[in-house]
């Protein structure tokens, strides 16, 4: 999941990009950047639950996360 | 951002130079935040570790990454639509000719070693009393020979982030003074992929309840952390202006204002948050505050005025210890330094400010564009550069480095070698 949310960020990036490249509107440019950057929102939103789950599901880890108890110092 | 090429007068030279001779106290205090807020049984791993990532970090700078970073006609472009896409520098490698390039080209490659000092001292602190020595020097040979590289010459080397005022008519381009983008932004994406791989430390999020608090060892370091960072980060800032705005001297005492004015409101906004919330400021949370507000002020010092520095500091001092908590306590991220939120978003944050408030039509967007890069092209990209490396050289220390400390498991000795070292009960 959270793979699949990092891959879901570039297409945001290359979105900001077209926006540039195709319209020479301010209103139009600013719109599409502003899409790129919700769509890298959503890709971010999506990794990070990705990790939330990791973390709560210690079979699927590939770190050791510790789920018992309190660490001293 | 006008290309770095231009060649300096006199004065502005001998300032920028003496400037810079000052900046690393900025590395210097961010050091001590990063040993203060770790665990005892982790101090010396910690300090020794800033030492080993400066040195690999810079050692792969000048070596290769120097060679993509420096803005030195014919770069390596492509062209699309018509407009050119100016992607690397075609310097040379090991340092070749270094010597019989101008000064101002010399100045400018200082100016990018420091950053790339400082910046690979945030994933470092971000992966505390987990992260391996081999394994952050790893980081930092990654991050000076390609991640960096690729950001600053983009930015300063006349890249096509530069390149966005003459080519798509966005203000002057993509504008980071002082390396709020490449140093700080990027270096917190750094840390966020550092935390996703390495994951949290051993007992940090229990099944049940709530996230395990780990307080720093030792708040007078990160104290006064805070302070050496203050001469270091006025001497950056200035610097910056110097070398990336072209400006003159005489405008350097609003930027060195403007960087106090940022770092203060932040403060007394981080201070009046945690007062509220807790009912008694929080010291850790407030040395926080401060060093998001340096980090603002990193990428609009130079181009806005006070009153604005002043609204962008506040904001990033409210903002700093709600996101620091969000992190923790419901997006499960183990931060011990809180360098994603200090670096990584004030650093974003500072960058967006630059483009709201600057005078040019069409900066914020190019801003925008920088943000977005950052986010879509560059955290992908370093994720899957650790994630490869994780597999090769693995990050976390094993769960019982982990439990007798960094400092034994690593080094063989502690940095209190009279404390009593008491049982740790989460390992029963």
């Amino acid at each position: 999941m959270r793979f699949a949310g990092l891959l879901v960020m570039p297409a945001g990036f290359f979105l900001s990009i077209a926006a540039i490249l195709l319209f020479s509107g301010s209103a139009q440019r600013a719109a599409f950047v502003l899409c790129g950057l919700a769509v890298e929102a959503m890709g971010l939103v999506v990794a990070i639950r990705g990790h939330m789950q990791l973390i709560r599901n210690p079979q699927r880890q590939d770190f050791d996360p510790g789920i018992s108890g309190s660490a001293n110092q | 951002m006008t290309p770095a090429a231009l060649p300096f007068s006199e004065t502005s030279f001998t300032l920028a130079l003496g400037l810079l001779l000052l900046a690393p106290l900025a590395i210097a205090g961010v050091a001590l935040m990063n040993a203060g807020l770790g665990r005892s049984r982790s101090a010396v791993q910690s300090l020794l570790g800033n030492l080993v990532v400066i040195a690999t970090a810079v050692i792969a700078f000048a070596l290769v990454g120097w060679a993509f970073a420096a803005g030195t006609p014919p770069d390596h472009v492509f062209y699309m639509s018509g407009k050119p896409w100016n992607w690397a520098g075609t310097g040379h490698l090991f340092l070749r000719g270094l010597d019989s390039e101008p000064a101002h080209v010399q100045l400018t490659f200082l100016f990018e070693m420091f950053s790339v000092a400082l910046a690979v001292l945030i994933p470092w602190g971000s992966g505390a009393d987990r992260l391996r020595l081999p394994a952050g020097a790893a980081i930092a040979a990654a991050f000076g020979a390609v991640l960096f590289p690729l950001v600053a010459h983009w930015i300063w080397g006349g890249g096509w982030l530069a390149q966005l005022g003459t080519n798509f008519s966005l203000g002057s381009g993509a504008l980071d003074v002082a390396g709020a983008a490449s140093v700080h932004a990027l270096g917190g994406l750094c840390a966020l992929a550092v935390v996703w791989i390495a994951g949290p430390r051993k007992g940090k999020f229990p099944h049940e309840g709530l996230s395990t608090a780990m307080p720093g060892h030792n708040i007078v370091y990160v104290l006064f952390g805070c302070l050496v960072t203050l001469v270091g980060w006025l001497a950056w800032n200035m610097a910056g202006s110097l070398l990336w705005l072209d400006a003159p001297p005489s405008a350097l005492v609003v930027t060195a204002v403007n960087t106090v004015l940022s770092a203060s409101a932040a403060l007394v906004a981080t201070f009046s948050v945690t007062r509220i919330r807790f009912g008694k400021p929080d010291a850790s949370m407030c040395a926080n505050g401060w060093l998001a507000g340096l980090v603002t002020s990193t990428a609009c010092a130079g181009v806005v005025s006070p009153p604005v520095s002043i609204l962008a500091g506040l904001v990033a001092g409210i903002v700093t210890p709600l996101l620091v908590e969000l992190f923790e306590l419901a997006l499960s991220i183990d931060d011990p330094s809180g360098a994603i939120t200090v670096h990584g978003a004030a650093g974003l944050w500072g960058l967006a400010v630059a483009g709201i408030f600057a005078p040019r039509p069409g900066q914020f967007l190019a801003q925008l564009i920088l943000i977005s890069t950052l986010l879509g092209l560059m955290l992908p990209l370093v994720y899957l550069i650790f994630w490869l490396m994780n597999r090769v050289l693995a990050f976390r220390v094993d769960p019982d480095g982990e439990r007798l400390g960094m400092d034994l498991h690593e080094l063989g000795g502690n940095a209190y070698p009279e404390f009593v070292v008491h049982r740790d009960e989460s390992y029963r």
